[in-house]
């Protein structure tokens, strides 16, 4: 009860704070409109080829495009922990009888509430551009997608602090994202891949939720792949959450 | 030296007590002791200050004593929880105002006061309360909706301050609480300070490298080099153990010949106990200052050295961390100390 109210208080703060500066929140609103619009017409003619995956292109490409923002809508939250951690707020914050997991939490539960809003404006664009699914799979997908968000976002904030310095968080972010994106067949399926790449690939946890995602919006509900991804995405989730709480927990030098 | 009790010292359990508290750092250079183990009391009721220059360390303790940072070895007791074991214990009868600013810009006074009492575990209505009193006894009226990027120096360091004290906390630990005011704020936080103890007999830890500060507003100073307690005292005390008069000669560019020449004639200057230099000035520690003067200046004259300007004083904090370091508050720089009988 007490964690939850913490919860809250550090949620609200939060939240409040993105709507103050809500640039970024657009930013992440638009980029997936355009992906929707300047690489999905492309797919159309791809769907043809005989190894491209059951379903059209829309059903293939958008559970993609959840999975690719999950991931680069969450993992560059670290870099606001940092700013409150060199401005003294969160050093202010720790040193309150206040839960380590709610200081996590309630951040990632920020984080999470704007992925779904960008999920949701992604989902209405691409229904827009012909995307055709049922809403229990649709439905399906935006849980995977949170899950996804709750680890990626909880191990950005785990780096972030740990390395407590912008400059050294940007490159190691963004050299983890781009093959981590690559590798889980967002863009283009991995049934194209030759047989050493889907081998690396099989050791993304992406791709097994982006096949998941796509099953579910296939409304194949029993698949072993949705099945198989929604572990995958909760064992993510809970590995990033103990891996977050550490680092609030940590006392730092 | 010898320890004194503060003017009210309270009884029975001390508010904060450790033991051979440490820190070590570890580098790619070895390692760095920057706490070398502290044995220290405050009572309840006393405001204590950790008085050094910059990089003595007195950071460093603030943070293991408001569970921020591990100590490497040691103990402490704080408000009857121990430090190590029982960490929330600790923060939950605490106060902290860090260095470092501690607000978010983009939020208001009151927002950031709300917030942190709740984070205390207050109720929004007593939450609410609480942070109209503090605004009232802070100064911070008509401040409430204001973002706190849009305060003064001043106003921002009165806002985190009450932060601190927003879940009515027995022990503040205040680091630097006024580096970077203005004199009018500074002394005005200095009120504030007093009033805390005197009307709420909070119990305050601070530290500061400003002698004047440390004079002004600390029952007991702790004097801190190099990560250790080197003397500790009311500051009246500590003065008086100093002895005598401090008289500064100011001579550009020839200071160290008239230090030299003055501690030639040491013997013949009744009264003098210690010569040397810092820069352009010689200071001479002597029991009589105004009566030596004359003497001093007729040795620098004899010998061919003009002083451009005398000054006696009564010894300050400043001249307590001269005399026993060697080195002064601002400036890490040696001194050219020259002790009787040299």
């Amino acid at each position: 009860m007490r964690l939850l109210t913490e919860i809250g208080l550090v949620f609200t703060r939060q939240t409040t704070l993105s709507l103050r500066s809500p640039a970024w929140i657009i930013i992440g609103l638009v980029q997936p409109v355009l992906y929707l619009a300047l690489f999905g017409p492309l797919l159309g003619a791809v769907a043809e080829v005989a190894s491209f995956p059951a379903g059209d292109s829309w059903q293939v490409f958008v559970p993609g495009l959840l999975v690719m923002q999950s991931l680069f809508s969450a993992a560059f939250v670290g870099f606001g922990v940092i700013a409150e951690q060199r401005n003294g707020v969160l050093e202010r914050m720790r040193v309150t009888p206040v839960s380590r997991l709610a200081l996590l939490l309630g951040r990632v539960f920020r984080d999470i509430l704007v992925l779904l809003a960008q999920s949701l404006v992604l989902l209405a664009a691409a229904f827009a551009f012909g995307l055709r699914a049922p809403v229990p799979g649709m439905l399906i997908g935006l849980g995977l997608i949170v899950l996804l968000g709750t680890g990626v976002s909880s191990l950005s904030y785990a780096l972030a602090l740990r390395l407590g310095d912008e400059n050294a968080l940007a490159p190691i972010v963004n050299s983890v994202t781009m093959p981590v994106l690559l590798l889980s067949g967002v863009l283009l399926p991995l049934s194209f891949a030759p047989a050493w790449l889907s081998g690396i690939a099989s050791v993304n946890p992406f791709l097994y939720v982006v096949e998941a995602t796509r099953e579910a919006f296939l409304s194949d509900y029993t698949a072993q792949a949705l099945m198989l991804g929604t572990a995958v995405a909760a064992g993510f989730a809970a590995l990033g959450l103990f891996a977050g709480t550490r680092a609030f927990q940590r006392q730092v030098t | 030296m010898t320890y004194s009790e503060p003017q009210s010292p309270g009884t029975g359990i001390p508010m904060l007590a450790t033991e051979g508290l440490k820190r070590e750092f570890h580098t790619r250079n070895g390692t760095v002791k920057a706490v070398l183990g502290i044995d220290m009391t405050v009572h309840p009721g006393e405001i204590v200050g950790l008085l050094g220059p910059n990089g003595a360390g007195k950071t460093t303790m603030m943070r293991m004593l408001t569970t921020l940072l591990a100590p490497t070895g040691g103990q402490a007791r704080i408000v009857g929880h121990d430090l190590r074991s029982d960490p929330a214990g600790v923060r939950g009868r605490v106060g902290y105002v860090a260095q470092a600013s501690g607000v978010d810009p983009a939020c208001t006074v009151e927002e950031e006061l709300v917030h942190q009492a709740r984070l205390h575990g207050l109720p929004l209505r007593r939450a609410r309360a609480r942070t109209a009193d503090l605004v009232d006894s802070l100064d911070l009226e008509g401040l409430t909706s204001r973002r706190t990027g849009e305060l003064s120096g001043g106003q921002r360091r009165r806002l985190e301050v009450a932060i601190g004290l927003v879940h009515d906390p027995p022990l503040v630990f205040l680091d630097e609480p006024t580096t970077g005011l203005d004199p009018q704020s500074r002394s005005n936080l200095w009120n504030h300070v007093r009033r805390l103890r005197d009307t709420l007999g909070t119990t305050v830890l601070l530290t500061t490298h400003y002698m004047d500060e440390a004079d002004a507003l600390c029952d007991r100073v702790l004097i801190v080099d190099h990560g250790a307690i080197v003397s500790e005292g009311r500051p009246s005390d500590l003065k008086h153990e100093v002895g005598g008069d401090v008289v500064r000669i100011e001579a550009p560019g020839d200071a160290e010949r008239a230090r030299s020449l003055l501690a030639c004639h040491q013997d013949e200057l009744p009264g003098v106990s210690l010569v040397e230099r810092a820069d352009d000035t010689v200071r001479i520690l002597a029991r009589d200052g105004e009566r030596i003067m004359v003497d001093l200046l007729r040795v620098l004259v004899d010998g061919g050295v003009h002083a451009s300007g005398v000054n006696v004083s009564r010894p300050t904090l400043e001249d307590v961390f001269l005399d026993i370091t060697g080195r002064s508050l601002r400036d890490t720089a040696p001194l050219t100390a020259s002790a009787p009988g040299v």
